[in-house]
């Protein structure tokens, strides 16, 4: 008895604290990731305000203006039609990240519940449930989605739903990877013996535990992601007009590219930034939340 | 092992099943036809050309004639060439998208492997943090940027490279090859570096320093070998990728490969084409995934060992 | 471990070094440079051919290589579009203008000596007019007598139809109509001679793809022969040594590069890979036009750029809403800024001029006048004015027209309208199935004549696809016109037909197109005409002019 109240008084702060508050203090050491993060959270600000930021109207066009390069009035020039770029940019900076953030989401909530299911039932549902990932895995997803954009027109729903089914695969496999090892540990044996449900014991005690590899590779899908929505959008098979993505601007800026730079330049370097940023959190939260791995 | 190869190989065709399936039905759903044209088209030509290609048949008669052409490998005519099989247009098509991926992806293993290692060899240097940077560069900035940066900057203000075409001018593989194959290069990069880092730390190395082992021998003889599993791991998903990205370089530098026939298949409705081309893709792609997972069985012993044991 | 890194930079910098050499070695020959020496033409033709037969194809880029490969009865002048002959040295027109007797050059043969007769003609066009070929152009050939039925199966016995050997170099064509553009409609691909003995040694009449039009098997009668075809790269052709007017050729050859993409081909153009290109991106024409005059060739074109109505939706049925939208389009802002290719704004459906036709303007500019017709309609200011749809086939090009539009159409009428785009085949869909309100849409003309562009308008044509009918226009069209015999009076008929379609405007004439590319120097003989004609074997090179930069 007195050994007992002599630990406790030892209490956690002196011991270090949860794995979480753990990882905030390691993330925030990490300059770049804390850059990133500052970076993201202003550019979804941004994109959420645009309509009523905006300097100029979205589809306001000045066809006598024409395409002019940055200036007072035009902070990053205008497009042919003499419509404000910066505008068109934060606009397609909504659907860009507006997809990004969606499809992954899909992904995770499908990819989540797949895995952990998989990964908790064990034996031969484990084993089917795994041969359907590794079957799918093997399809030859960009052609199917281009072929879907084609059939069925390129709405956004569709979009957000083809892309997100291609990547919760991956993230099936690490939940369940991840699952297997928590499976084995104490705390679930005795939340077992105490008779709680096996649907209570997967969402209280082992989805939350699988987090932060979740969190991880969701971070580093939405840039997967969003290159994806640019990619198609490029070949003319994703975004269609009147909404434009950044992936669309940049298709628009390849035509025009020697004769004003600046269509194709900008929306590229919104693009490059936002994967940098997305990359570079990503990482550093891998770093933060996983004590063993090195970097990489 | 070779149970295992054949077991996989086996899985492998309820799969291509599924794909030829699936594509078949998807691509007839499709609005648009093959002989829809902006001069009106009187309806007698229309029945003789639907007759001709066989589409006036019921769409189940329709699917077994083409399974059993396929099983011979027949292909099938083109929609949009009257002229020409999807066979024929395949072996056009193919040798080109073949070499610019094969390029690419030796670009992507020689630079990302030797940069990769060089980077995990001297952790959290300068010889880290640089190549690693670049690499960052490499992921993050798509290949449909890079591609038409580079055209400006080399192919037009330059003029050192040509700037279209494949075998036509000398010298016009390098920018399509560099365009695919960069962002490769960049991942693969990252993955030898984590390779390398994590079996530099491990004992059997710390072994061979101790016995008084040169460098080289170290790395190449022992470090590589288990250092490099993610790359070959890898390289089935990277092939697949290879594939698709090379619609857009296709695209870019207007080479006539079968990545952008495909598109323009699908544009067309060229029914034939699109299957043809997706089944052909599709039989790579699985082949490509199977080899490289077996490669990888048999490079780690750890997971040769599960399989083993998993009968 | 430094060893190592050492040997890694050697290996980095090889690589670089390798890289500009290469880099240094491409500064070869170009095309062009080559081209003028060997007598080659390189010619940019855009989308890549489906086929060479040409009762087959379909599209312009075919034409440009079937001209070269083979020869009609008749062909054009290039400066003034009016017949000279070709296969046949001279004819003959009745005095009721519905037969004609062609008499065929006695040293006309075929690219593998074969001899060249009237009996070719006949078969080439029954082969042309079969059901079961399939071919889209048939109706090129239906001014003949019974062509059409015969094209329909509705008869079988082809000795019916109007066309006729009278010997092996006499030729007899018997029309349903005296049809003043006849000889113009020999000039096209449809009535072009095909082989055919070639064509029997490899598969039967009627069937599509088989092996007789590659190089080694094609036989025609054209300035060239087929040399060499690459699918997807090039088409070569090289001179025909059994061509009757071999003299007058002065290529040696041609070769066709197949290049879809306009920037592309703007580009290789001037790194001096192409003589000649198919088109010219929008925002280089004005560039070109300050600092290159003499390498652009912009004039204008036989065809339309319009918008079609779907005259059955309720409020387009009301024919002063749709001249209201015609009034509001302020066309010379749409042609300088936004096609910026110095296109004619469209007052009629016809293009002026069109070998002396010129129907009157019925309409103008007028956004008041238009505002007003809207208030009388029922709209004032645009309220009430149902939420339309205006579909076009994905382009970038006509998304800017549409989206200027749209906007004017704000402006000036206060209406919405959205916009939609669909693929070219599921838009061709759309339109032929009536699935539309407002539908972007072109026409060129087949031959020089206001017919070609008159008659989609009949009740039910085929080419009409708005729903609008109108008696009174179909008799002028499909009954006085044809049977008369005077020039002045035809066309009378035919601009008060055009007249009766403006008025009712169930179609928006926006502007007359425009034929755009980019000519290198060194090509001579080439002249600009509304039908973007060429002829072949009036071009030479002249390589005396040999520039570097073309910048």
């Amino acid at each position: 008895m007195v050994e007992v109240k002599e630990k406790l008084s030892y209490e956690p702060k002196d011991l270090g604290g949860s794995l979480w508050s753990d990882g905030w203090v390691r993330l925030k050491k990490n300059k770049l990731a804390i850059t990133s993060l500052f970076v993201l959270g202003f550019l979804c600000i941004t994109a959420v305000l645009t309509p009523i930021i905006a300097p100029y109207g979205y589809e306001e066009q000045n066809l006598l203006l024409g395409a002019v390069p940055p200036s007072s009035d035009h902070w990053l020039g205008t497009d042919v039609f003499g419509r404000d770029m910066l505008t068109r940019i934060m606009y397609g900076s909504r659907i860009s990240l507006a997809v990004g953030f969606i499809a992954s989401g899909v992904a995770l909530c499908i990819g989540v519940l797949w895995g952990s299911l998989a990964g908790y039932s064990g034996g031969r549902i484990d084993a089917f449930m795994m041969r359907v990932v590794d079957i799918l895995y093997a399809l030859p997803f960009m052609i199917f989605i281009i072929l879907l954009m084609v059939i069925f027109g390129r709405n956004l729903l569709l979009l957000f739903l083809a892309i997100g089914a291609v990547e919760w695969l991956t993230m099936a496999r690490i939940v369940r990877g991840q699952v297997l090892t928590i499976k084995q540990q104490d705390f679930i044996e005795a939340a077992t013996s105490l008779g709680l449900s096996h649907w209570t014991i997967v969402r209280r005690h082992i989805i939350p535990n699988t987090l932060s590899p979740v969190i991880v590779y969701t971070t580093l899908t939405i840039p997967s992601v969003m290159l994806l929505e640019a990619f198609l959008s490029f070949l003319g098979l994703g975004i269609q007009p009147p909404q434009s993505s950044w992936g669309l601007l940049i298709s628009y800026g390849v035509e025009t590219m020697e004769e004003y730079p600046w269509l194709i330049f900008f929306p590229g370097l919104f693009l490059s930034i936002t994967l940098f940023s997305l990359n570079f959190l990503g990482d550093g939260l891998r770093d933060a939340l996983d004590p063993r791995a090195s970097k990489d | 092992m070779f149970y295992f190869a054949l077991r996989r190989l086996i899985q492998s065709i309820p799969v291509l099943i599924i794909v030829i399936t699936a594509t078949f039905f998807l691509v007839r759903a499709a609005p648009g036809g093959p002989f829809s044209a902006e001069k009106n088209v009187p309806p007698e030509v229309v029945k003789a050309l639907e007759a001709q290609y066989k589409l006036d048949q019921p769409i189940w008669q329709q699917y077994t004639s083409y399974i059993n052409d396929l099983i011979h490998g027949q292909f099938g005519p083109s929609f949009r060439y009257p002229g020409r099989t999807v066979n024929e247009l395949i072996e056009a098509g193919l040798p080109v998208t073949a070499e610019l991926a094969l390029y690419a992806m030796l670009l992507a293993v020689l630079i990302g492997v030797s940069s990769g290692v060089y980077a995990g060899l001297r952790p959290n240097s300068i010889h880290d943090y640089l190549p690693m940077s670049l690499s960052m560069i490499g992921i993050c900035v798509p290949s449909f940027l890079m591609g038409p940066l580079m055209v400006l900057f080399f192919g037009i203000y330059m003029e050192w490279l040509p700037i279209s075409g494949w075998g036509s001018t000398p010298g016009d593989k390098i920018l399509p090859t560099i365009t695919l194959g960069l962002g490769y290069a960049a991942f693969i990069s990252r993955l030898s570096r984590g390779g390398i880092l994590e079996v530099m730390s491990k004992d059997y190395i710390r072994t061979a320093r101790a016995k008084g082992l040169p460098a080289r021998v170290i790395v190449f003889k022992h470090a590589l070998r288990g250092g490099l599993i993610p790359v070959v791991a890898f390289l089935g998903p990277a092939f697949a990728g290879l594939l698709s990205g090379s619609f857009v370089v296709e695209t870019i530098f207007q080479i006539p490969g079968l990545g952008r026939f495909y598109v323009q298949a699908a544009f067309n409705r060229d029914y034939t084409m699109i299957l043809g081309t997706t089944i052909f893709f599709s039989t790579l792609i699985i082949m490509f995934n199977l080899l490289s997972d077996i490669v990888s069985v048999w490079l780690d012993p750890k997971l040769r060992d599960q399989y083993r044991h998993n009968k | 471990m430094n060893n190592l890194i050492k040997s890694w930079t050697w290996l980095l910098g090889l690589i670089l070094i390798t890289f500009l050499s290469i880099a240094g070695c491409t500064k070869g020959q170009s095309n062009v440079e080559q081209g003028n020496i060997e007598g080659i033409l390189h010619w940019g033709n855009g989308t890549d051919p489906q086929e060479l037969d040409p009762h087959v194809v379909t599209g312009v880029p075919e034409h440009h290589i079937l001209s070269a490969l083979l020869e009609g009865l008749v062909a054009k002048d290039p400066k003034t579009l009016q017949p000279i002959p070709a296969v046949a040295e001279e004819w003959s027109i009745s005095a009721d203008k519905k037969t004609y007797i062609f008499k065929i050059r006695k040293y006309a043969l075929w690219s593998n000596g074969d001899s060249l007769t009237a009996h070719d003609f006949v078969w080439s066009w029954w082969r042309a007019l079969q059901p079961k070929l399939g071919n889209q152009y048939a109706y090129m050939l239906f001014a003949i007598e019974n062509a059409e039925s015969f094209a329909r199966g509705e008869i079988t016995d082809f000795s019916r139809v109007g066309v006729k050997a009278l010997s092996a170099d006499l030729l007899e064509v018997k029309l349903s109509n005296p049809t003043p553009y006849f000889l113009q409609l020999l000039d096209h691909y449809s009535m072009f001679p095909v082989h055919k003995k070639t064509i029997e040694k490899f598969g039967k009449a009627h069937e599509r793809g088989t092996l007789w039009t590659r190089p080694g098997n094609f036989v025609g009668n054209g300035p060239f022969v087929l040399k060499e075809w690459h699918l997807f790269r090039s088409i070569i052709v090289e001179k025909n040594l059994n061509y009757w007017d071999l003299k007058k050729v002065s290529l040696n050859g041609i070769k066709f590069h197949p290049i879809e993409n306009v920037t592309t081909e703007e580009r290789m153009f001037r790194m001096g890979q192409l003589h000649k290109t198919a088109s010219v991106p929008i925002d280089k024409v004005k560039i070109y036009q300050k600092n290159n005059s003499n390498l652009i060739k912009i004039h204008p074109y036989l065809g339309t750029y319009f918008y079609r109505f779907n005259t059955k939706i309720p409020h387009l049925n009301d024919k002063r809403v749709r001249k209201a939208l015609a009034m509001s389009i302020n066309r010379q802002q749409l042609t300088d800024k936004v096609t910026k290719g110095g296109e004619t704004p469209a007052f009629t459906f016809t293009p002026p001029d069109t070998f002396g036709y010129s129907a009157r303007a019925a309409f103008e500019f007028n956004p008041k006048m238009a505002r007003d017709l809207m208030r009388e309609a029922g709209y004032p200011d645009g309220k009430g004015f149902p939420v339309t749809e205006l579909l076009y086939n994905t382009s970038e090009g006509h998304r800017k027209i549409a989206v200027a539009i749209q906007q004017m159409w704000k402006k000036n009428l206060g209406i919405n309208v959205t916009l939609s785009n669909q693929d070219w085949k599921v838009y061709l869909d759309s339109v032929n199935n009536g699935s539309y309100a407002i539908a972007r849409a072109g026409w060129i003309g087949d031959y020089v004549d206001p017919n070609t562009f008159l008659n989609m308008w009949v009740t039910d044509g085929g080419n009409n696809r708005t729903g609008w009918s109108d008696l009174y226009y179909d008799d002028l069209i499909s009954k006085q016109a044809p049977i008369s015999l005077n020039k002045l009076d035809r066309y009378t008929i035919m601009a008060k037909a055009e007249a009766v379609l403006l008025e009712s405007m169930p179609i928006i004439p926006i502007y007359i197109y425009n034929s755009k590319s980019l000519v290198h120097p060194s090509v001579k003989g080439m002249e600009p005409n509304i039908l973007n004609y060429v002829l072949y074997k009036n071009i030479r090179l002249d390589s005396t002019l040999i520039e570097k930069e073309v910048d």
